[in-house]
């Protein structure tokens, strides 16, 4: 619940959701609580429970990422979990 | 050191452990430092960070897993809530397991009550919109982290006029605990490694009561395990210097001020309520949020007559000692005998971000329990 996941912007879509893909899986985030950021297409941000919570830079998300994997079980949970349930 | 291999910069995690053993001996007397966040546990453990570091430097686990510091009471009533009628209740994978009285919700469920495991609030809110003829309820946990996101789909809720959605709130603060443990008696700390994600949302300036009032270092730190002995690292040095400052060594992700527009949220939908009963700590004065009265309607504790009953822990449980530091997780008496994983007595042992199930997952305790002459 609480591990944040990078997360690309692939899609803006309409009332501050954003489509975004992280290793092959794509869901739907807010991204409201990034409205002064300017958040685009390409942007990386770190993913809490559907929101994304603040702007990484790419090279930064993909160590993360890297990082993350070897969580093991603990990211498994947490991507199935991302994958399962969709917001729209 | 097999597993520094696999840290993101090998190398400098070789260096940065040679040179916090270097200082470590030139200060020449021991050290406890508190995580004050589960997923720093997590890694801590994982990692087996413990072997790599110095004698002189003791990890001592702190409060922050959400999930670990929700009182048998709330279980109670989330499995409560969960078997009324026309309820769906929503819940984070994370709960469904912890023990209450009459069960978890996932026993809950197994009984036929409808318990939906969900990824985020807004799937809650979805929940309610295609279910216009049943009460949606969320059973919200979690630090500053994640209560944005729950006023976040509040605010959204409100905004597209969805009225079948009810919050039943569990969203604590992370400065009243930290302030409780550091006041306590039993336990004297040397330096605090400050929570990365509760700080993304309200800044590493957050924590400087820390510095300024207890006079102890405080380090925001990142998750992986090279950030940890960087924090580790930028604290000896300022017991070494003699300064107790807030530094962050996040600073990737964390900024001092956090994200402005969650603060904005939290303030916009949550009040701070008098008190929060945690579980090993006690009641709390202003430690944890409710809907504000503008979000009155959605709040699932004005809803529903919930028990609402205080109820202490199992006898046998040291979820509470473990929780402020007082014993580590295979002191407890019941760890890894009654109290597993897979039959947990106590929240340390639910969540993966606890003390107690972070220790048993990466197996060292039959060394333990061997080192102590404890029967297996």
């Amino acid at each position: 619940m609480c591990l944040g996941i990078p997360c690309e912007v692939v899609a803006l879509l309409e009332g501050d959701l954003a489509t975004v893909s992280v290793s092959g899986v794509e869901r739907e985030v807010s991204i409201g609580l990034l409205v002064d950021e300017g958040i685009k297409v390409g942007d990386w941000v770190l993913v809490h429970v559907g929101f994304a919570l603040s702007k990484i830079d790419a090279e930064e998300a993909d160590q993360t990422l890297d990082q993350i994997k070897k969580l093991g079980q603990v990211w498994d949970d947490e991507l199935d979990a991302f994958k399962q349930t969709e917001i729209r | 050191m097999k597993y520094v291999d696999e840290f993101r910069d090998p190398a400098a995690a070789k260096d940065l452990i040679a040179s916090i053993h270097k200082m470590a001996e030139q200060l020449g007397c021991s050290w406890k430092i508190m995580e004050v966040c589960g997923g720093h546990t997590h890694t801590i453990y994982r990692h087996g960070l413990e072997h790599l570091l110095p004698e002189a430097v003791e990890f001592v686990h702190g409060p922050g897993c959400p999930v670990c510091v929700i009182p048998s009471g709330r279980v109670d009533d989330a499995v409560w809530l969960s078997g009324q009628p026309g309820v769906i209740f929503t819940t984070f994978g994370d709960m469904m397991r912890v023990p209450g009285r009459a069960g978890s919700l996932l026993q809950a469920q197994a009984q036929g009550s409808d318990v939906r495991f969900i990824y985020s609030p807004l799937d809650a809110v979805k929940v309610a919109r295609d279910n216009p003829d049943r009460k949606v309820v969320f059973f919200a946990v979690g630090f500053e982290t994640t209560a944005p996101s729950t006023a976040a789909a509040l605010a959204y809720a409100k905004k597209i006029g969805i009225t079948n959605f009810y919050v039943f709130c569990n969203h604590v603060l992370i400065n009243p605990p930290v302030r409780a443990i550091l006041e306590t008696k039993n336990v004297t700390l040397d330096g605090l490694i400050g929570p990365g994600h509760v700080a993304t949302v309200v800044g590493s300036d957050h924590f400087q009561f820390v510095a300024t009032e207890f006079r102890i270092p405080i380090v925001v730190t990142g998750f992986e395990p090279l950030d940890i002995l960087q924090a580790v690292a930028m604290m000896l040095k300022q017991f070494a210097e003699g300064r107790c400052e807030v530094e962050n060594q996040y600073s990737r992700v964390v900024r001092p001020l956090g994200n402005p527009e969650a603060k904005r949220v939290l303030e916009e939908v949550f009040t701070p309520k008098d008190s929060f009963e945690w579980r090993g700590l006690g009641s709390i004065p202003v430690s944890g949020y409710r809907l504000s009265d503008e979000y009155e309607s959605f709040d699932a504790e004005k809803h529903f007559d919930l028990p609402g009953a205080v109820v202490a822990d199992h006898p046998a449980c040291q979820c509470g000692l473990v929780l402020t530091g007082q014993i580590k997780p295979w002191e407890c008496k019941v760890f890894a005998k009654g109290c597993t994983p897979d039959n947990p007595i106590g929240t340390c042992m639910v969540s993966p971000e606890g003390a107690c199930a972070a220790y048993y997952s990466f197996g060292r305790i039959p060394q333990i329990l061997a080192d102590e002459g404890k029967p297996e």
